[in-house]
């Protein structure tokens, strides 16, 4: 980590240096964008605060495979994180100046509100209740719930079946919008099992603790794609969960950038999804939605 | 502080099951952690073996390795089970390792005069222990005991990660995370939940260190 | 008691050979359920050599990013509790001597504040000095090591100190009556009483506990990967298997790691504690089995 901010320190020296309106390359050949005019920012806006610094700190999960997952070797991959590459990207600020820092779901807001992060891009769905600390860039991306069970399993077809079998538990991660939304189908409340991390609950559901797991479908696709047949998606997906980037309250100048960003570079943005998330068997090419109005 | 008083039901029921969580968990800590202790002071010696190996094996060991194994451990070996008895016993196991050594400890300080007076009167050893030993090693054994089982009640938010949701700890993840409530207040209400436990339980606990205080 | 509580008659001819017996059968018992679970284990798969391979064989192409994710997970681990054991002890101590030296009023905030972090879970702990610091304006992100680190090391610190406030406090009253006494009666004034007599000793008693609550630290450093403020052992374990996905043998590699240092750690406690008593075998029976019993019981007080 200590390497990192003094790497990031000394490209932010040498861009101050070099003066304000020189674009940066990037040293990562795996940049989406390889060259931006950097000085079109507005002056005082955050776009440019953060192309004048040369680096950027970016929250996403390290433990959510497909979208933010840490590697072996420590940096993170995924979808959310190549999406964050080529927002990053847009300001001249190269992968190797990106700061990640861990944000699990409980403290995205937190994170946003002190400081912590620029933005947050970690499968975060955009809801009322989470604007009115923090704002919206996107949606990104639309995923939905969905169910999943083992492929030999025929009496789970969708979630209305779940409270006709009430000895069939239901697994999803504690504290989710998930394991909220899957409540009002359910017999009782102990039918839902809850974990930490959602590999807990493809664990259980393989060696048969649980019957069913539940979450947005491009997160069980992964599982499906893991188990060599073993898990199958069943039933329609049964609600829309628009991810979207956090950023700090009120900022529509970034928001409306990220947005645009998004739109000029959706070549850039389908090879992203088709690389991680969106490589698994059976995952649909993924079409970035119309953008949310910036407020 | 909206985020208390309008989810204040959720409180009350995450309070609940914490609470019912730890009085299973209490009474089985107890009873494992006294028949360790006895294998740990016992005359033979592979049950003395035994009781050691249980209790470096449980206390070195986070209660998070633990609960996985227990959770994912044992059905990989054709152990079935809810996860509720899953985390209730891998909680037990681990605190009877502590109960154990506290008791082990009371059991030192009964002094040796009482243990052979026992003997002389021809207690045999497991007389000795039940009738004499231990009812002076509890009393003593009081205040760490207390400790030990405060710190259960603690642990035993370790559990909503491990299949047992609902608890305290359960309720503050899903207000804070789905719900987006602030943090903070969240936080003050689970707090002041778990002080409302352990302060009069610690409260109790001096009166109970006063009142059986034993003179030597 | 160091001469050993003897609860039972020494086992004659006849109960030693019924001993042998039981052993033998009781080994063979423990051998058969382990060989079971072994079975089943391989059965499942378990034993599966890219399961494995990263973990135990060094010509593995994951073997060296593994073995270093988890040696950097190791070192945070101790340099957090390294860290936090050593603030717990100087907080601890002017707790533990302002509790046992203010009146009985005036020492009631300080009562007031141990009761409440003994209470707290150290998760809430971590979770608010995470929060609230920063919200006061205290900023550690230019602090060594990085903010995640203080985060952890002032959460324990809170929780450890008044708890080793409280193992102290029990030294010092453990103390016999005379100690204080004599310090009395040659004018020495209560502070110098409590720092050039009652203290020394009281640590000396207390330091093999002292030990111990390093284990119990150790251990709760791993709590602060629940709310991801910090990449420690339990941590790398996790990256480790999402990555490749073999969580039982990756736990059991980590879950080793730290039985072997905690049991390290023990064992010096107990190498500290036969060295003490050795050199300060106290005339008084009742302190020495009052300081045994302190001891024995103070590492679990968690």
């Amino acid at each position: 980590m200590r390497t990192k901010a003094l790497i990031a320190l000394l490209a932010a020296g040498a861009l101050a240096l070099a003066g304000c309106g020189s674009d940066s390359t990037g040293g990562s050949t795996s940049d989406p964008v390889k060259s931006v005019d950097t000085s079109t920012f507005e002056a005082g806006s955050t776009m440019a605060k953060l192309a004048a610094a040369g680096t950027i700190k970016i929250g996403t999960k390290f433990d959510q495979p497909g979208f933010g997952l840490k590697g072996l070797s420590g940096a993170p991959e995924g979808f959310d994180v190549d999406v964050a590459k080529i927002i990053a990207g847009a300001m001249g600020i190269s992968a190797d100046n990106i700061e990640w820092v861990e944000t699990p779901s409980k403290v995205r807001e937190e994170v946003i509100e002190q400081g912590k992060a620029d933005m947050v891009v970690a499968t975060y769905t955009i809801n009322d209740k989470r604007k009115e600390r923090i704002s919206f860039a996107g949606p990104y991306y639309v995923a939905g719930q969905q169910l999943m069970v083992a492929a030999d399993d025929n009496t789970i077809t969708g979630p209305e079946s779940l409270k006709d079998n009430p000895d069939v538990k239901v697994c999803s991660v504690v504290g989710s919008t998930p394991a909220e939304n899957i409540k009002q189908y359910l017999a009782n409340d102990s039918q839902l099992v809850t974990f930490d991390i959602y590999d807990k609950c493809a664990s259980a559901l393989r060696n048969k603790q649980v019957g069913v797991v539940t979450t947005d479908n491009v997160i069980l696709l992964g599982f499906v794609a893991e188990s060599d047949g073993g898990f199958k998606l069943v039933g329609d997906q049964f609600t829309d969960e628009p991810y979207g980037i956090g950023i700090e309250k009120g900022d529509t100048a970034f928001c409306e950038f990220i947005n645009t960003t998004l739109k000029d570079n959706e070549e850039a943005y389908n090879q992203a999804w088709a690389s991680t998330a969106g490589a698994v068997e059976g995952a649909a090419a993924a079409t970035l939605p119309p953008a949310d109005a910036c407020a | 502080m909206d985020a208390v008083t309008e989810n204040f039901d959720l409180f009350l029921s995450g309070y609940w099951t914490s609470l019912k969580i730890c009085l299973i968990a209490l009474i089985g800590s107890l009873v494992i952690g006294t028949i360790i202790a006895a294998f740990r002071v016992s005359p033979v010696a592979p049950l003395r073996w035994a009781g050691t190996t249980y209790v470096t094996m449980v206390r070195n060991a986070p209660l998070t390795v633990l609960l996985f194994f227990f959770a994912f451990g044992l059905p990989e070996i054709g152990i079935r089970g809810s996860y509720w008895l899953f985390g209730i016993s891998a909680l037990i196991i681990y605190t009877s390792a502590f109960v154990c050594e506290a008791l082990r400890a009371g059991i030192n300080s009964v002094s040796s005069g009482q243990a052979e007076a026992a003997r002389a009167i021809g207690l045999p050893f497991v007389a000795t222990l039940r009738e004499v030993i231990l009812p002076q090693a509890f009393r003593t054994s009081v205040p760490p005991l207390g400790s030990v089982l405060i710190a259960m009640f603690k642990n035993s938010a370790v559990l909503g990660a491990f299949g047992v949701g609902g608890d305290l700890f359960s309720v503050s993840e899903t207000l804070t995370s789905a719900r987006g409530y602030a943090a903070t207040p969240v936080l003050v209400g689970v707090a002041v939940g778990y002080l409302l436990i352990t302060l009069p339980a610690g409260a109790f606990l001096a009166f109970l260190e006063r009142k059986t205080a034993i003179l030597r | 008691m160091s001469g050993g509580l003897v609860l039972y008659d020494l086992p004659g001819p006849r109960a030693r050979r019924r001993q042998t017996m039981l052993a033998i059968v009781a080994g063979i018992a423990v051998l058969g359920v382990i060989a079971l679970v072994l079975y089943r284990l391989n059965q499942q798969g378990q034993f599966a050599a890219q399961l494995w391979d990263p973990l135990v064989n060094p010509s593995d192409k994951d073997f060296s990013a593994v073995w270093s994710l988890i040696g950097n997970g190791l070192a945070n681990t101790m340099k957090a509790a390294a860290l936090a054991i050593t603030f717990s002890l100087s907080v601890g101590t002017v707790i533990g001597v302002a509790r046992l030296m203010l009146g009985k009023w005036s020492r009631m905030p300080v009562v007031g504040f141990i009761e409440l972090f003994r209470g707290l879970p150290v998760v809430i702990s971590i979770f608010f000095a995470s929060r609230v610091l920063p919200d006061m304006g205290v900023n550690l992100s230019n602090w060594p090591g990085g903010e995640g680190l203080w985060f952890v090391v002032i959460g324990l610190t809170a929780y450890n100190s008044v708890i080793l406030a409280e193992i102290l406090r029990s030294g010092v009253n453990a103390l016999p009556k005379g100690q204080r006494e004599a310090a009395s009666a040659i004018g020495l004034s209560g502070m110098q009483t409590m720092g050039l007599i009652l203290l020394p000793q009281a640590v000396r008693i207390m330091l093999p506990a002292l030990i111990s609550q390093l284990v119990v630290i150790l251990k709760d450093t791993s709590l602060a990967a629940v709310l991801g403020v910090y990449p420690e052992l339990l941590n790398s374990a996790k990256y480790i298997y999402l990555n490749l996905n073999n969580p039982i043998q990756s736990l059991i590699v980590v879950g080793t790691i730290f039985v072997v240092i905690n049991w390290t750690l023990s064992q010096l406690a107990g190498w500290v504690e036969q060295r003490l008593s050795r050199s300060t075998r106290s005339p008084g029976e009742e302190t020495d089995d009052e300081a045994h019993y302190i001891i024995d019981t103070a590492e679990m007080r968690q």
